[in-house]
């Protein structure tokens, strides 16, 4: 609300402002050569961009400036927006930073505010009034910049949150009536939930009766997960499914039994080879190695 | 509205055709502890399929059920518990311990068959 008001506020400035403004544009516009250079010379020296080459930086810094002068004189900010997430979305997969990105908008601040400086040395209540209008833009436009490209990079964030989501929960089907559940990762609570649904979708579509869930790649539990292991396991069963949870580290199986998670409806077995074994089991599948392809086995590997 | 009970073999089978109201839950129960006997079955399945929620109530009274139908001779199985269904229950803690369950009718009916040859 507030920040709306000021932008409202400063894009309908006063007349003298404004004359003010247009003659700052005049002169940026007119200097434009030579702050370019000072701006690009300035980012080399703080070794800002490193990731980009001379040339990046100078094309990227031309175009910045030239969207910089725009929003000082129209106050109209939304090219500028358009034009930072277009930035952040080229230069965060080569790894820029943050402070980068807000310490290269400072950088062209105070090169423009040293050069509105020397311009008006002469008169210092003009000068006054001249960074009086020059300020308010400016920070607002290190503002729409630094804001662009945190919004962008939290997008990126989301979006791979969301792809590892999907990626760590397969529900697979080994034989008819078992599938497995292999989870590599740290399960929070919603991932927990999400988990548990995959799972009853997945034990109602391939009529699971066994279901193994190997937890080899889950480096730590407490008690939250712990609880969420508990409560899948019963879910499962009310939906006629028997549970096999492998894989708990000797780390995870201390933990558990400290925190006195009720565990004695788990049912446990060392690996994910003994699991799947004590499915069939269940199941009533009997495993048998034929002997003339186990010798040729032994054969080929003694080769 | 009345839950049709069927007879098939040595089993009856119980199928919701809609939500039930408490009343009709406990009419349920009566209803099939007094249909063992008479038809001197050895399984019960009772299919909750049409359920899209199971609170504390019905839960009771199906534990309930098995639990009568056991002293009646008789095994029970809830068949038919949807995916969401379960996943609400267990966050209510409603875990039907003791009874046992199975995906549907068909696998109802297969955990008898393994009981009796097994």
């Amino acid at each position: 609300m507030s920040a709306k008001m000021q932008i409202e506020a400063s894009s309908v400035p006063h007349e003298s402002t404004r004359q003010l403004l247009s003659e700052l544009v005049s002169h940026l516009r007119e200097n434009r050569q030579q702050l370019r250079e000072e701006w690009a010379r300035r980012i080399t020296e703080a070794k800002l961009l490193t990731a980009m080459t001379k040339e990046e930086v100078f094309a990227e810094a031309t175009s910045v400036y030239d969207n910089y002068v725009e929003v000082l004189e129209t106050g109209a900010v939304e090219a500028l927006q358009a034009y930072a997430r277009n930035l952040s979305e080229r230069i965060i997969p080569r790894g820029v930073q943050t402070d980068e990105v807000v310490g290269i908008v400072l950088l062209l601040r105070d090169v423009l505010a040293r050069s509105l400086f020397k311009r008006y040395q002469h008169d210092f209540s003009l000068l006054n009034r001249v960074l009086d209008a020059y300020e308010p833009s400016a920070n607002r436009i290190a503002n729409t910049v630094a804001v662009g490209f945190v919004e962008e990079r939290e997008r990126i964030i989301r979006q791979q949150q969301e792809a590892i989501r999907e990626l760590s929960t397969p529900v697979l089907q080994v034989r008819e009536r078992l599938l497995i559940l292999p989870i590599i990762g740290v399960i929070d609570s919603q991932r927990a939930k999400q988990l548990t649904e995959q799972l009853l979708r997945g034990i109602r579509n391939n009529r699971a009766r066994v279901v193994v869930i190997d937890i080899t790649g889950v480096p730590s539990v407490d008690e939250n997960v712990a609880n969420h292991l508990v409560q899948t396991v019963d879910a499962s069963r009310l939906m006629g499914a028997t549970v096999i949870v492998t894989g708990l580290s000797s780390v995870i199986a201390q933990t558990l039994v400290t925190i006195g998670v009720d565990l004695s409806k788990i049912n446990a077995v060392g690996d994910l080879q003994g699991g799947i074994e004590e499915a069939e089991r269940l199941l009533g599948y009997k495993v048998n190695a034929t002997p003339e392809i186990q010798s040729q086995g032994v054969d080929l590997q003694s080769k | 509205m009345q839950v049709p009970i069927l007879k098939q073999g040595p089993y009856l089978i119980a199928t919701l055709q809609s939500a039930l109201s408490d009343a009709e839950l406990l009419d349920l129960r009566d209803a099939l502890a007094e249909r063992v006997g008479k038809s001197r079955s050895r399984g019960v399945i009772v299919d909750v399929t049409v359920l899209d929620v199971m609170d504390s109530f019905a839960a009771r009274t199906l534990s309930a059920i098995a639990n009568m139908l056991r002293l009646r001779g008789s095994d029970t199985v809830i068949v038919g518990i949807q995916p969401e269904v379960a996943m609400t229950m267990v966050e209510l803690g409603l875990k039907l311990d003791g009874v046992t369950t199975a995906l549907d009718l068909e696998e109802g009916l297969a955990y008898f068959k393994r009981g009796i040859s097994g």
